[in-house]
């Protein structure tokens, strides 16, 4: 099942700062949507996306999924990070199941299916820090799915992978939440990954943060990143960014970009 | 400079069809031959310390301190069972004290170590009341509670419970936020990440705090034994100073000395079951 979602006019300050870091973002996401927000480091798309999760709330304006005000956490609208952050005290089906376990609904059989679907089925009983970096990031997927949310969202979930894990996660993730029919709210500083996974993009400028455009990515899955087709995807939207957020970029955006992370700003690349 | 380099180290290749003992003995050295020497010395200097007294003529009626009346004595103890009715008594009042440790140095570990403002609250009693001798408390357990064996059990647990409640509050400190984060959007309540996040996570910390605490408590036990009671491993050893039985006095201390050593490798192995950290 998938929910429509609507950002209704978010502005947000963080406490003892001056500046909004997001300001008046107005956003409708369709059930089903795959969305890429991507941005500089800086410009709040990872603030935004911790909204969209309840896990922070705005100062001003809300989030409403399927008319509802999200103001908590819930499992319906899951979150996954850079990190796995899996809980090495359990073994990998324990982990994926926890979910389900908070919410007093135990499912054996789901848990097997999930664990098949993202290629962990001989690993089950394992400890989890026995797992690769990639292998880490598909229990922390299964873990994600188990409470059947209807909505995903990733925090640059694949950036701490190789490149090759990376690819074949990303192909992975965009065909199940297809085959799922769930939202997807993808936080990225990869042009790669947006043009892999979303079928629409949103750039995002810092100071304030705030939606500077968008462009839909009209290919179908799985996506051939050897294709002429992605190349040209890639490089309008490598265009777009490049004239939408450089023309965007006041002087002191540099410093902030810097303060907020220190991930490597590959959308500039 | 033109010797070749051996591709294996020679502690690694073995020869041909044969056995390394080089190799072997090495193990054996680092698994036994070490304690053994260290435990040696340690005989030695005992030995050393009884003939000094025993030679002056001063000193030569404690000359029952040194070794072999001290294990010829404590043969005796273990054959007739004073060791064990002594033992016995003591270890209940540790296991009690350490009990009430846990029970009240958990809780508010784990509550200083998730409140900041708690923490800023706590900081500077606690910092005082810790460094106060728990043996300064002796009139103090001796007026509040009825039985001596309250008192001794009172003194244990307050020597036992900074180290317990200080090791919780740094083990949830510690704990990655994200572990956090992630549990509440997986729906987690207050219990659940109490008892399936935060418990399983401190673990080992709450087992380093009981091993520091087994520690003071077993140093704190002997004195605290002096008070009233006619039982245990501190009342043997002040029973034995006013007969003037100086074996016994120093059997007990090897008693004591051994139990230690034991109750410290329970707390090891217990931390590394309670550990997390699993290697490949």
């Amino acid at each position: 099942m998938s929910a429509n979602i609507s950002i209704d006019y978010i502005t947000h300050t963080f406490k003892g700062q001056s500046e909004p870091t997001l300001k008046d973002i107005a956003l409708r996401i369709e059930p089903g949507e795959k969305i890429a927000l991507i941005g500089r480091s800086g410009c709040g798309k990872s603030t935004l996306l911790h909204m969209l999760a309840g896990l922070l709330k705005p100062s001003e304006g809300c989030v409403r999924i399927r008319g509802h005000q999200v103001t908590k956490p819930s499992a319906k609208w899951n979150m996954m990070f850079q990190k796995p952050s899996l809980y090495p005290w359990m073994n990998v089906r324990q982990n994926a199941e926890l979910g389900l376990v908070f919410n007093g609904q135990k499912d054996p059989q789901k848990i097997n299916r999930l664990m098949d679907m993202v290629g962990l089925k001989d690993k089950a009983d394992a400890h989890v820090q026995s797992l690769s970096g990639g292998q880490q990031q598909r229990v922390a997927l299964a873990r994600s799915l188990a409470t059947s949310p209807d909505l995903l969202l990733l925090d640059e979930p694949f950036s701490a992978l190789d490149a090759f894990t990376r690819s074949s996660l990303q192909d992975e993730v965009a065909e199940i939440t297809s085959k799922e029919q769930l939202t997807l709210v993808i936080v990225t500083h990869d042009i790669d990954e947006a043009v892999a996974m979303a079928d629409r993009v949103l750039i995002m400028s810092a100071n304030p943060g705030h939606i500077v455009g968008e462009m839909k990515i009209d290919l179908p899955y799985p996506r051939n990143r050897a294709s002429a087709s992605f190349s040209q995807q890639r490089e309008a939207l490598m265009n777009r960014f490049e004239s939408l957020v450089n023309d965007h970029v006041p002087h002191s955006s540099e410093k902030n970009a810097d303060a907020e992370s220190g991930n490597a700003t590959q959308a500039a690349a | 400079m033109s010797t070749p380099q051996p591709i294996v180290s020679d502690s690694l290749a073995a020869p041909e069809g044969g056995f390394d003992w080089g190799q072997l003995g090495r193990f054996m050295l680092s698994r036994l031959g070490y304690p053994i020497i260290g435990i040696l010395v340690l005989l030695a200097i005992w030995w050393l310390g009884g003939w000094a007294i025993a030679s002056n003529p001063d000193t030569e009626s404690f000359a029952d301190f040194a070794p072999a009346p001290a294990f010829a004595r404590l043969l005796e103890l273990l054959a007739n069972g004073y060791v064990w009715e002594a033992t016995t008594p003591s270890l209940i009042r540790i296991g009690l004290g350490l009990l009430w440790a846990v029970v009240i140095g958990v809780p508010i570990g784990v509550a200083i170590g998730l409140y900041a403002s708690l923490r800023e609250v706590t900081h500077v009693p606690f910092q005082f009341l810790r460094m106060i001798s728990p043996l300064a408390w002796m009139p103090v357990a001796v007026l509040a509670f009825a039985t001596w064996d309250g008192a001794i059990v009172f003194l244990i647990a307050v020597a036992a419970i900074w180290p317990v409640l200080f090791s919780t509050a740094q083990g949830v400190r510690r704990i990655d936020p994200l572990w956090f984060k992630v549990a509440k959007n997986l729906g987690a309540d207050g219990f659940q990440m109490l008892y399936r996040i935060i418990m399983p996570a401190i673990g080992q910390d709450i087992f380093a705090g009981i091993r520091l605490a087994v520690g003071v408590a077993w140093i704190v036990l002997v004195p605290a034994e002096y008070l009233g009671v006619t039982s245990g491993l501190g009342y043997a050893i002040n029973d034995a100073r006013d007969t003037l039985e100086y074996n016994t006095l120093a059997a007990m201390v090897v008693v004591i000395g051994v139990i230690g050593f034991f109750l410290d490798g329970i707390c090891v192995s217990l931390i590394k079951h309670f550990s997390w950290h699993h290697e490949g």
